[in-house]
C-alpha cells in the first residue's frame, strides 16, 4: 500500500466529487430545465465539491508523510532500555537510531545487532505499518469528509463560482510565498553562518585588514598556515574588474543602443540585435575559457612586446573579457529606455531646426539618462556577482595592486575556493565564504534597489 | 443625429465605390488658391505612404501675414500636407513628395537644400504640446543654441524673454524660468512651444492641431495669440474644429480623401461654399 497509490485514489474521489457536485447542484436547482436558478454554472459547484475533497486530503497526506517518520523514531527510542542509550552524545544516538531504521529495511547495519535493537526494529517496522493505515483511513475519511461538506453547503444560492475564485486565490499565494520563504530561508542561513563567522573574526578585521590568507591550521601541530581573513584586497580586485569591465561595457553598449534605436534602418535592426543579443547567450564558462586561453595570452604577448610585465591571469584579461558580456545587458537597456523617448520630443527637435545628432546629445540622451543610469547599475551588480571568468581568468593571489596587468583575486572567486574540495564546515576558513557572500548580496541588492528606482522614477516622467 | 434614408443616399451618392477605393483622378480645386505676396508657393504636390497616395496633386499659396486654416474630415491628408510645408515627412519611412513647394522663390525639395535649416524657417507646433524635459528657460534657449543666433548670455536671455512675450507667457512664467517646462499646464505647455518655435525667428509657422488637447480657455488664449502672431509670420494651421477656423483665418482650404477640394476667403467658404462636398462638411452632413 504505498503512498503514491493513495494519490492516484485521492485524483479518482476528486473527479468523482466534480461529478457529484455537479450532479447535486443541478438536484436543488430542481432539474436542467431549472439551471438559470443556480447562482453559478453547474461545473463551479462539481470543481467546489472537488476542491474540498481534494486539498485538505492532500495538505493532511503531506503533514502525515513528513511527521510519521520522527514520530515513529520517538516512540520507539522511548521505548528503548534506557541502559542502551546512557551517556550517549546526541551524535551517537543518532548512529543507533540509524541502525533500528536500517534494521528495519534490511539494510546494512554498523555494528553488532543486539537483542533490544532487534525488537526496537521489529517494534518499528510494526509501527510503520499501522501508521500507514492509520494514514489511508485518515486520508481518505478526510476526502469524504469534504465532499459531505460540499454536499451540505451546495444549494442554488451558494456562490460556488466566488469560492472557488477564493480557493484558487489562496493556492496562488501558497506558491508564491514558497518562492519568497525560499529566498528568505537563504538569506537567514548567509545571515547566521556569517554571524559565525564574525564571533571568531572580528568585523572590523574582515572589513578593513589588508591581508587575505584564508588557511587555517586543520592540525595543532601544522605550520605556517595562520589564517588571515582582511577582505579589503578581495574588494579592490572586484572593484577592478568591475571597472574595467564597464569601461568596456558602457561605450560600447550605449554607443551600440543609440545606432540601434536612432539610425539602423529596419532591416540592419531586425539582424543586428539579435546578434547581440546572442552574446547574452553564450554561457559564462565559455566567456570564462575565452578569457584565460584566448585574450589573456594575447594580452600578456603585447605586453612583453612593449617592455611590460604582465602577469598570465591578469585583471585586465578577465575585465575585458566580463565587459563584452555584459555589453547586450547595458545596451538592450538603454535601447528600451531610449526608444520610451517619447517620438514628440524628437519631432520637437527636428522642428527647430536640430540634426538628428544634436537631437540625441542634447534631447534625447538627456531624457534618457536617468534610465541609462538605472541600467548601468544593474550591469555592474552583474559585474560583480560574475564568478566563472573570473575563476578562470583571474588568478587567485590577492594582491592589493592598482595595475590592471597584475593578477588580481575577487570576492566570487574566493568563496568558490573556500567552498571547492573537502572542507570542515566550522572552521573559519569555510565561513569566511558566506561573510563574503553576504557582502556581495549586500552590495548588489543595494545596487539593484537604487536602479531599480531610477528606473521607475524615470518611467513615471512620461506618464 | 437620426440618420434618415435620404440622407444616407446622398452620403454615399458623394463618395463613389471608387472614391472610397482611393482610385482616381486628382480632382480640379474650386477657388483661386493663389496670393497677391505669397511666401509658400505648392504646385502639384502628391504624397505617397509606400504605395499608398495620400496627398494627390494639390496646389495652395501661403500669403505673408496671414493665417491659412485647412479643413476636412479625419485621414483627408491635411497634416500629412502640412508636415510637407517643412519636409517633418522624411523621418517618415517609405514616405515620398513629388510637385514643387517654394518658400520665397525656392524650392525646398531641391537636392542640394539641407532640410535642417529650413525647418528654422519654417517652424511648427504639435498637436500634444511637446516641451523637451528641460527647464522653461533652456526649452526656450534650444533652437538659439543650436543655431548660434546670439553670441553672449545677455542675448540669449534677451532672446529668451522676448520671445516668451510674444508667446503671452512671460507673465506667468518670469519668476520660474529654471523650473521644469513640463511643469506647466496643457496650455502654457503649448504657449512655450510657439515660444519655442518663434525664438529661432521662422518665417511660417506650421500648426497641427494645437488646441485639440486644450480646455476651451486656454484655446481662447492661444487663438488670440494666433491673431497677434499674423502681425510677423505666416501661419497654416490644421484643425478639426471649424469655429476655430472661423475666427483664426483668413483664408480656408477644405481636403477631401487627399483632394484639396475648395480653397477661399473663410467668410465665403463657411457661407457660401460652392463645392458640395465643401457644403456637406461644414454643415455637418458628415465628417
Amino acid at each position: 500500500m504505498h503512498s503514491s497509490t493513495l494519490l492516484i485514489v485521492l485524483l479518482g474521489l476528486m473527479a468523482f466529487a466534480y461529478h457529484f457536485g455537479r450532479k447535486r447542484a443541478i438536484s436543488t436547482a430542481g432539474g436542467v430545465a431549472r439551471i438559470s436558478t443556480l447562482h453559478s454554472l453547474p461545473a463551479y459547484y462539481g470543481l467546489y465539491a472537488a476542491l474540498w475533497a481534494g486539498i485538505p486530503a492532500l495538505l493532511l497526506m503531506g503533514l502525515w508523510i513528513g511527521f510519521q517518520n520522527e514520530i515513529l523514531i520517538s516512540i520507539v527510542k522511548s521505548e528503548l532500555p534506557p541502559a542502551i542509550l546512557d551517556g550517549m552524545s546526541s551524535g551517537q544516538i543518532g548512529l543507533v537510531v540509524n541502525d533500528i531504521k536500517n534494521l528495519a529495511s534490511g539494510a546494512i547495519v554498523s555494528g553488532a545487532v543486539t537483542p533490544e535493537m532487534q525488537a526496537a526494529a521489529d517494534r518499528y517496522t510494526q509501527l510503520d505499518h499501522i501508521a500507514r493505515w492509520a494514514m489511508w483511513l485518515a486520508v481518505l475519511a478526510l476526502a469524504v469528509g469534504g465532499m459531505a461538506y460540499a454536499w451540505a453547503k451546495t444549494k442554488p444560492t451558494m456562490r460556488a463560482r466566488n469560492r472557488v475564485e477564493t480557493i484558487f486565490m489562496v493556492i496562488l499565494v501558497i506558491f508564491s510565498s514558497i518562492a519568497i520563504l525560499t529566498t528568505l530561508g537563504i538569506i537567514l542561513s548567509v545571515l547566521f553562518e556569517s554571524l559565525r563567522f564574525f564571533q571568531s573574526v572580528s568585523p572590523l578585521d574582515f572589513f578593513f585588514g589588508t591581508l587575505w590568507s584564508p588557511q587555517t591550521a586543520l592540525r595543532a601541530d601544522q605550520v605556517g598556515a595562520s589564517g588571515a581573513f582582511g577582505a579589503v584586497p578581495l574588494f579592490t580586485g572586484t572593484l577592478m574588474v568591475s571597472a574595467i569591465a564597464m569601461l568596456v561595457a558602457v561605450p560600447i553598449g550605449l554607443m551600440s543602443a543609440i545606432y540601434l534605436s536612432e539610425y539602423a534602418p529596419r532591416n540592419v535592426r531586425a539582424y543586428a540585435k539579435p546578434t547581440l543579443e546572442v552574446l547574452a547567450g553564450v554561457p559564462t564558462v565559455v566567456y570564462g575559457f575565452f578569457a584565460a586561453l584566448t585574450v589573456a595570452p594575447v594580452i600578456r604577448e603585447l605586453g612583453m612586446s612593449m617592455g611590460l610585465n604582465v602577469a598570465s591571469e591578469s585583471a585586465l584579461a578577465a575585465g575585458l573579457v566580463m565587459g563584452i558580456m555584459i555589453i547586450p545587458f547595458v545596451s538592450s537597456l538603454s535601447e528600451d529606455v531610449i526608444n520610451a523617448v517619447p517620438q514628440a520630443m524628437r519631432d520637437g527637435s527636428y522642428a527647430l531646426g536640430a540634426t538628428q545628432s544634436e537631437t540625441i546629445r542634447r534631447v534625447i540622451i538627456p531624457a534618457a539618462l536617468p534610465g541609462i543610469v538605472g541600467g548601468i547599475l544593474l550591469a555592474v551588480s552583474r559585474a560583480i556577482g560574475e564568478t566563472m571568468i573570473v575563476v578562470m581568468a583571474a588568478g587567485l593571489a590577492a594582491n592589493m595592486t592598482a595595475n590592471p596587468l597584475d593578477s588580481v583575486t575577487t570576492v566570487t572567486v574566493q568563496i568558490v575556493t573556500l567552498l571547492t574540495g573537502d572542507q570542515e564546515f566550522d572552521s573559519p576558513k569555510t565561513m569566511a565564504a558566506f561573510a563574503l557572500g553576504l557582502t556581495l548580496f549586500v552590495v548588489t541588492l543595494t545596487l539593484n534597489v537604487i536602479a531599480l528606482q531610477i528606473v521607475r522614477k524615470y518611467r513615471e516622467q512620461y506618464e | 443625429m437620426s440618420t434618415t434614408v435620404d440622407e444616407m443616399s446622398r452620403r454615399t451618392g458623394a463618395m463613389s465605390s471608387a472614391e472610397l477605393a482611393g482610385e482616381r483622378e486628382s480632382r480640379a480645386t474650386v477657388g483661386d488658391v493663389t496670393v497677391a505676396n505669397p511666401r509658400m508657393v505648392c504646385r502639384g504636390v502628391d504624397v505617397w505612404y509606400g504605395a499608398k497616395q495620400a496627398i494627390k496633386g494639390v496646389s495652395l499659396d501661403i500669403g505673408k501675414n496671414e493665417v491659412v486654416s485647412m479643413i476636412g474630415p479625419s485621414g483627408c491628408g491635411k497634416s500629412t500636407f502640412l508636415r510637407c510645408l517643412n519636409r517633418m515627412n522624411d523621418t517618415i519611412d517609405g514616405c515620398r513628395v513629388t510637385g514643387s513647394i517654394q518658400l520665397d522663390g525656392r524650392d525646398i525639395y531641391d537636392k542640394g537644400l539641407d532640410p535642417v535649416p529650413l525647418r528654422a524657417q519654417v517652424g511648427m507646433v504639435f498637436q500634444k504640446p511637446n516641451p523637451f524635459p528641460k527647464s522653461i528657460y533652456e526649452n526656450v534657449a534650444y533652437g538659439p543654441r543650436i543655431h548660434g543666433l546670439t553670441n553672449n548670455k545677455a542675448e540669449l536671455d534677451e532672446l529668451v524673454s522676448a520671445s516668451l512675450q510674444k508667446a503671452g507667457l512671460w507673465n506667468e512664467v518670469k519668476d520660474r524660468l529654471d523650473q521644469p517646462g513640463t511643469g506647466l499646464s496643457g496650455g502654457q505647455q503649448q504657449r512655450l512651444c510657439i515660444a519655442r518655435t518663434i525664438a529661432v525667428s521662422p518665417e511660417v509657422i506650421l500648426m497641427d492641431e494645437p488646441c485639440s488637447a486644450l480646455d476651451p480657455i486656454a484655446t481662447a488664449i492661444i487663438e488670440e495669440l494666433i491673431d497677434e502672431l499674423r502681425a510677423n509670420y505666416s501661419i497654416a494651421i490644421v484643425t478639426h474644429s471649424m469655429q476655430q477656423a472661423a475666427r483664426v483665418s483668413q483664408r480656408t482650404a477644405y481636403f477631401h480623401l487627399g483632394d484639396l477640394i475648395e480653397v477661399g476667403e473663410t467668410n465665403q467658404i463657411f457661407t457660401n461654399p460652392k463645392h458640395r462636398l465643401t457644403e456637406d462638411y461644414i454643415t455637418g452632413r458628415f465628417g
